[in-house]
């Protein structure tokens, strides 16, 4: 694919992994094209909005009915002897919802839920058949808990469908310059390991395809190839690698004109699924490798190398910016120097007077 | 290279360091002729600002001579002879182009550390704590410079380092807290606390054209040397403030006040004890005693300019007072290289003579009693300049005794 006028879409979205982006190829829509469904990877946001939801719901019904058995046994329509019963159910709820607010991603508290919703429907049908049910009224709690049931279902799977998903990450950031010079000097890959600290190298093989080489965590080396699905000259660029990578990722990265022509809005989506998978991305983590706060600080240098000229370092940062990397602020030893992951020098564009970036 | 190192609260030592090196094209190395302890430098050394590591070389107002340029230096020659401002900025982000330098988007490589603590991050300061960037500081021999060719001020040579040293932070500082006051002839504007900073507010009041200034302190050396600088005062501890500043203005209270204080404040017992207390407990950061009397003090639609330090969160701040009573709060860390200029020029012209607020000087060699000195005021001592190339034979405490202090 080149840099011409070329459009297309790209949602992770849709896909459920990212080597399923495989099949997505780019379309050429024209006029249809929206940067804003360029983002890559979201479903399970709203899925976890609606487990938040339920998990209320299962608090608050839990707590009527442990609190007020009898209210509930007369608003259903089933006999108040069953209080007791009616508590422990309040007790399952409570414990549902518990569940899921203490779960990062609540997907067996909300399977809980299912499984409760049934008990609950079979408690129904039981009442129904007691010559002193309320009929009208069972028949009432039973459309309700039918309803609840279906929202629990339908939540339920769309947490289980994304179990797989990759690390997601996003940043934005301000640039002082307008989108036409963010997006050329974005667009030339090789660029990018001036800013991003765990990049060795990028090299464009030209028709959109590149060969990127980057540090994995405890000293590895990972590299992957790369193609671009969208290329929306100062608007849009979004990527993923190819089969066969050692890390599967994409990403999309947009710019916007900032209002009153103050610059450009740089926003990345990046999503990628890590060396070692969900169990190397918590290690990684343990040493400070949080992937928005890495993408935080790659922005950040991104910023600094088109604004400034160079990666900005001060004492303290010479070897990363994470807590357990900052040196004292004190000058670093020739030894030190050597060890840094990443000298300004090696990320510094010539800047001429005027303030714009020329190449090295 | 000696440089003065942070250790831990209240432990400062000169100690043996690596010299600087030139990382960015745009740096600077200065070799440092005098470098000052500064009242936010105590907020370090009692450790009421987190993320200091031990080794962290203090000191942010320096001066000397440049010895090492980045190819991207052009405005500057090895031999110059430079004042640093504190704040780190780059030239050429959105803030810096509105002159707005200690917020340069920029110079702070720890960004996201002070994006925790305060929502957003200012620029770089040199020998700071790490969540203003980490960079070693100027109580040394030699100081790397950032972006040297947007900060240092060259110096004209028949001015003495102890006239211009204070263009670094204290004079601009000072007189940036006077210039948010927006004053107009006939105005009268109260400061409280009358430390170095506020020293240069009382004097750059009256050069911006205000008629009354009323300083607030409990110090008497430093009551006397704001008396000296034209300056009413009220001592704390002899009098109610509140009541002292009606009586002065008639009730309607002052124009405009200055808060040269900042969170480290002392005031009356009982409130100092509970905002100590609190502090203690790391229920608040800050004391912000000087700030409330500030806020209930100025009068109805009046300004408050506060330019003395805070670092986090306070208690108890009147907020009804401010809202009602149609206040406007004005503050900043100093965007120092806006005024450097503009300042020089008024020393050049004798307006002012920045070197009166030294009491003592010293080698850098004695930093850690520097330090003491200052932060419990023994004998007298208002302002420590530091002196990499000081004679130590001269005088047991480098006391200058052309300044005499009338109790």
């Amino acid at each position: 694919m080149s840099t011409n006028q070329q459009t297309g879409t790209f949602d992770l979205g849709e896909a459920s992994s990212v080597s399923e982006l495989e099949l997505q190829a780019p379309q050429s829509r024209g006029a249809n094209y929206s940067v804003e469904r360029a983002r890559p990877g979201l479903p399970s946001s709203s899925a976890k909005r609606l487990a938040k939801g339920l998990g209320w719901f299962s608090i608050g019904l839990g707590l009527a009915e442990l609190l007020a058995p009898r209210a509930i046994a007369n608003i259903s329509g089933v006999s108040n002897k069953h209080t007791g019963l009616i508590r422990l159910y309040g007790l399952r709820e409570i414990g549902a919802g518990i569940t899921i607010f203490a779960q990062e991603k609540p997907t067996e508290g909300v399977w809980s839920r299912v499984v409760g919703d049934a008990i609950d429907l079979a408690s129904l049908g039981v009442a129904a058949t007691n010559p002193n049910a309320k009929l009208g009224r069972v028949a009432f709690a039973t459309a309700n808990v039918l309803a609840v049931t279906a929202l629990d279902v339908v939540c339920a799977m769309q947490l289980s469908s994304s179990t797989n998903r990759g690390i997601q990450a996003k940043g934005s950031c301000f640039i002082n310059l307008p989108p036409e010079e963010v997006y050329s000097f974005w667009r030339n890959f090789e660029n990018l390991p001036r800013f991003m600290r765990h990049l060795e190298s990028v090299r464009d093989l030209g028709d959109g395809r590149s060969h990127w080489k980057a540090k994995g965590p405890a000293g590895t080396e990972v590299e992957w190839h790369a193609t671009i699905i969208a290329d929306v000259p100062n608007e849009v660029i979004t990527w993923r690698s190819l089969e066969g990578s050692d890390v599967d990722n994409a990403g999309a990265v947009r710019f916007e004109r900032a209002a009153g022509n103050r610059g450009t809005i740089l926003k990345v989506n990046l999503e990628y699924n890590p060396v070692g998978g969900v169990l190397g991305a918590a290690v990684a983590k343990l040493f400070g490798e949080e992937p928005e706060q890495q993408l935080d600080d790659d922005l950040r240098r991104f910023k600094q190398v088109l604004e400034v000229g160079e990666v900005v370092v001060s004492d303290a940062t010479l070897l990363g910016t994470g807590y357990t990397a900052q040196r004292p602020g004190q000058p670093a030893s020739a030894k030190e120097l050597e060890s840094a992951e990443m000298l300004p020098s090696e990320t510094a564009t010539n800047y001429g007077s005027e303030g714009r970036y020329t190449e090295r | 290279m000696r440089a003065n190192c942070w250790y831990g609260k209240t432990m400062v030592s000169v100690s043996d360091v690596p010299d600087p090196q030139i990382l960015n094209q745009r740096d600077a190395i200065v070799k440092i002729t005098s470098t000052a302890i500064c009242g936010s430098d105590l907020h370090l050394y009692n450790h009421f600002i987190p993320t200091m590591k031990s080794g962290d070389i203090l000191g942010h107002e320096f001066m000397g001579e440049v010895v090492e340029l980045g190819r991207e230096v052009t405005n500057l020659k090895v031999g110059d002879r430079v004042v640093v401002p504190f704040p780190i900025a780059c030239g050429r982000c959105f803030f810096c182009k509105e002159q707005m330098f200690s917020l340069c988007e920029n110079s702070n490589p720890n960004a996201w550390m002070a994006e925790k603590m305060f929502g957003h991050s200012p620029a770089g300061i040199f020998g700071y704590s790490h969540l203003t960037g980490g960079y070693a500081g100027g109580q040394a021999e030699y100081a790397r410079v950032p972006f040297a060719d947007v900060g240092p001020i060259k110096v004209p040579d028949h001015l003495s380092d102890e006239q211009v040293l204070f263009l670094s932070d204290i004079f601009p500082t000072g007189y940036m807290g006077a210039e948010m006051c927006d004053i107009k002839p006939g105005d009268t504007i109260a400061i409280w606390g009358c430390g170095p900073v506020g020293q240069f507010s009382i004097r750059s009041a009256f050069l911006l054209g205000a008629e009354r200034v009323i300083a607030i302190d409990q110090v008497p050396e430093r009551l006397q040397m704001a008396e000296d600088g034209g300056a009413e005062t009220i001592n704390y501890e002899e009098q109610n403030v509140y009541e002292a500043l009606m009586e002065m203005t008639g009730g309607r209270g002052p124009d405009a006040c200055i808060d040269d204080v900042g969170m480290e404040a002392h005031g009356p017992t009982a409130i100092f004890a509970y905002d100590r207390l609190k502090q203690a407990a790391g229920l608040e950061t800050d004391r912000p005693h000087a700030l409330r009397e500030a806020i209930m003090c100025c009068r109805n639609g009046g300004i408050v300019s506060v330019i003395g330090v805070y670092g986090g969160f306070v208690d108890k701040f009147p907020l009804g007072s401010l809202m009602n009573r149609s206040l406007t709060i004005k503050s900043g860390q100093a965007h120092v290289q806006r005024y450097m200029r503009p300042l020089l020029q008024m020393i050049e012209n004798g307006d002012i003579d920045p070197s009166f607020v030294i009491t003592h000087r010293m080698s850098l060699e004695d930093a850690p009693r520097g330090y003491d000195m200052f932060k419990n005021k023994k004998d007298n001592c208002i302002k420590v300049v530091l002196k990499p190339d000081w004679d130590r034979t001269n005088g047991a405490n480098g006391r200058d005794e052309s300044y005499t202090v009338v109790h």
